[in-house]
């Protein structure tokens, strides 16, 4: 992404451009409001799992499971008096030791497997954070998680907690771009491109991959723990299978593997359903339509557009999938 | 004793569904590497083909048969292998398997929104009077469930180990370059693959109609257990998504009659969990290579 003979000022406009529309919402009424801080919560999820599958190519189905960390890490220390950053961090640490957990065994395995071990994990998860009543509330979840308060100072009003949740995307956006023009968003993309070659030169694939994956659940922790308070309430119905594979699309229809794929995909996952939402119970058909529209005509993601649009067709990464010569050209 | 015969013979005739599923959905997996996400909404739109035809329309039952079978065969096998996975194949794994949750979405939401989004009723489609064998009470719908679903496996079974097209299958499905080379015509092989996955979910939608109703979101749970299948079974044999299936079925059919409580769903996920961590190739599956 970064290009050192870029003019400086290519650089720091989309970082102005992502700061105002980051303040934009704040003018918004409510309910815009609460869909633009549902963007953001969206936005850390889709960045983990961006270094997962896009940068490092492991397929994740587990990102519901690692956000319910976060959520209910938030949820039950604040029942126990903690203050949210507190449950946040627990949250993280635990769907970080969770993703070590789940990975090392299924990066053994062809990467298909990868795909089958997470998706297990997630029902698992579902079903102890339904049945285990004394920790989780089981299906009735828990309410009043309280919003964070510095000493006088709440973030408990809607706008608030909005600039509290900017907060936290802009630190694990830049904490994901450190990452990734460090030495390891080297690795991870040298593993992505060609397995055998990067080990040769001496990436332990292992390692690497593990990290990617684990790095990832930790942001869908952070994410989660951001959902929580948003919302007050809490429940299993949040974390199913059906949230990972929502977000795994809106990964994939914001542009693998770019760093602005989550950014868009983000955006398209939130704001789609409500625009179509005036064509009532026909949003979902067009919905599924315009995934599958898009991954035939464009199944580099909204990314492709954008470079289409800047005269770069063959700049930036490839999808994780090595593609044979005859592929389709795409904008 | 006789209630856990009564009980297995249950278990068996769902499973055997399952199976057919599981099989289709292992079957698209080795020729192609399509992970196919809407193969639960495979079986739901032959399902209400067949209330179309059959209950609607008329049509005397084996009429109405090969036309739900023609349908699922020209749309869900032939259309979407010329119209989706002909195009995605060549850009990886991952736009494809998008691609088919965006079509099982699309499936699912069309038939709630243009048709019903109520539970329509399937009549028996075999006596159900009860076959008494001593203390043994078993009825006649869940035998030949199971003679039907074996005849249809056992038919598919001869197809893949005894004709050229099925060896040309098996071959593609063990090293495609190495079919390739070999003078396979890969893509048609693809082609057939698909069809084949439409006819099994098609004859499965007529099988599972009477026991679960036709409603247009009962593909999420089929889907699913097709999948709990092949991994149980084995995600690279198709003796493994057979056996899978029937171990799903017979799981579920046991749970719910001894288990109570809230961990009655948890017994099929408790042994997916088990072999994923134990034998990730599946308990009947053939062990895959090591990636690293």
């Amino acid at each position: 992404m970064t290009d050192a003979a870029r003019p400086r000022l290519r650089r720091f406009l989309p970082v102005g451009v992502l700061v105002l529309l980051a303040l934009l919402p704040l003018g918004f009424e409510q309910y815009k409001l609460y869909v633009a801080s549902l963007t953001l919560v969206y936005l850390v999820m889709a960045i983990g799992l961006n270094l997962t599958l896009g940068y490092a190519g492991q397929i994740s189905l587990a990102h519901g499971a690692f956000m319910a960390f976060g959520s209910y890490g938030v949820a039950i220390l604040g029942q126990r008096g903690w203050p949210v950053e507190v449950g946040l961090a627990v949250g993280a640490i635990v769907a970080f030791a969770c993703g070590i957990l789940v990975g090392f065994p299924a990066l053994k395995v062809k990467h298909h497997f990868l795909a089958m071990v997470t998706l297990g994990f997630n029902i698992m998860v579902f079903l102890v954070l339904r049945n285990w009543e004394s920790l989780t509330g089981g299906s009735f979840g828990i309410s009043g998680i309280a919003r964070p308060r510095w000493g006088l100072f709440s973030f408990g009003s809607d706008r608030a907690y909005y600039v509290y949740m900017v907060g936290w995307a802009t630190l694990v956006v830049g904490s994901a771009y450190w990452i990734l023009t460090s030495r390891w968003g080297r690795a991870f993309r040298a593993i992505r491109e060609n397995e055998m070659r990067a080990e040769a030169l001496g990436v332990s694939l292992r390692n690497y991959k593990l990290m990617a994956f684990a790095i990832g659940a930790a942001y869908a922790g952070i994410g989660g723990a951001l959902f929580a308070p948003l919302l007050g309430y809490i429940d299993p119905g949040a974390y199913t299978l059906d949230r990972s594979i929502q977000f795994l699309m809106m990964v994939v229809m914001g542009g693998l593997g770019r760093f602005a794929g989550p950014f868009l995909g983000a955006i398209l996952v939130t704001v789609l359903p409500e625009v179509l939402r005036a064509s009532e119970g026909l949003y979902l058909v067009i919905y599924a339509l315009a995934v599958i529209l898009m991954m035939l005509f464009m199944p580099k993601g909204l990314v492709g557009i954008w470079d289409w649009a800047a005269g770069r067709r063959d700049a930036g990464a490839q999808p994780p999938v090595p593609a044979p010569p005859g592929r389709l050209r795409t904008g | 004793m006789t209630d856990f015969l009564q009980l297995m013979v249950a278990g068996v005739s769902i499973g055997a569904i399952y199976a057919m599923v599981a099989i289709g959905f292992v079957l698209l997996w080795q020729t192609s590497n399509t992970i196919n996400f809407a193969q639960g909404e495979f079986v739901v739109l032959p399902a209400f083909a067949m209330v179309l035809f059959w209950m609607t329309l008329r049509l005397p039952f084996a009429l109405a048969l090969l036309a739900t079978v023609l349908v699922s065969t020209l749309l869900l096998g032939f259309g979407v292998r010329k119209l989706l996975v002909a195009r995605l194949l060549q850009a990886g794994v991952l736009p494809l398997v998008i691609a088919t949750i965006g079509l099982s979405l699309l499936i699912r939401y069309s038939l709630q929104q243009f048709w019903t989004p109520l539970a329509l009723p399937f009549p028996a489609l075999f006596p159900r009077a009860p076959l008494r064998l001593g203390a043994v009470v078993l009825a006649w719908e869940e035998l030949l469930n199971v003679a039907f679903a074996g005849a249809v496996i056992g038919a598919l079974q001869l197809f893949i180990t005894r004709t050229k097209l099925g060896w040309a299958m098996q071959a593609v499905a063990q090293n495609r370059t190495l079919a390739t080379v070999l003078g396979i015509d890969v893509g048609r092989l693809i082609t057939i693959t698909f069809v084949l996955n439409a006819a099994l979910t098609a004859v499965a939608a007529i099988l599972i109609a009477p026991v679960y109703l036709v409603k247009y979101d009962i593909g999420i749970g089929l889907g699913l257990k097709a999948f709990y299948a092949a991994i149980i079974g084995g995600f690279n044999q198709m003796r493994g998504a057979l056996l899978g299936g029937l171990l799903v079925g017979i799981v579920e059919t046991l749970s719910a009659a001894y288990v109570s409580g809230p961990f009655r769903d948890a017994a099929v996920l408790v042994i997916l969990i088990a072999v994923l961590l134990w034998k990730p190739e599946g308990l009947w599956g053939a062990k895959e290579e090591w990636a690293s």
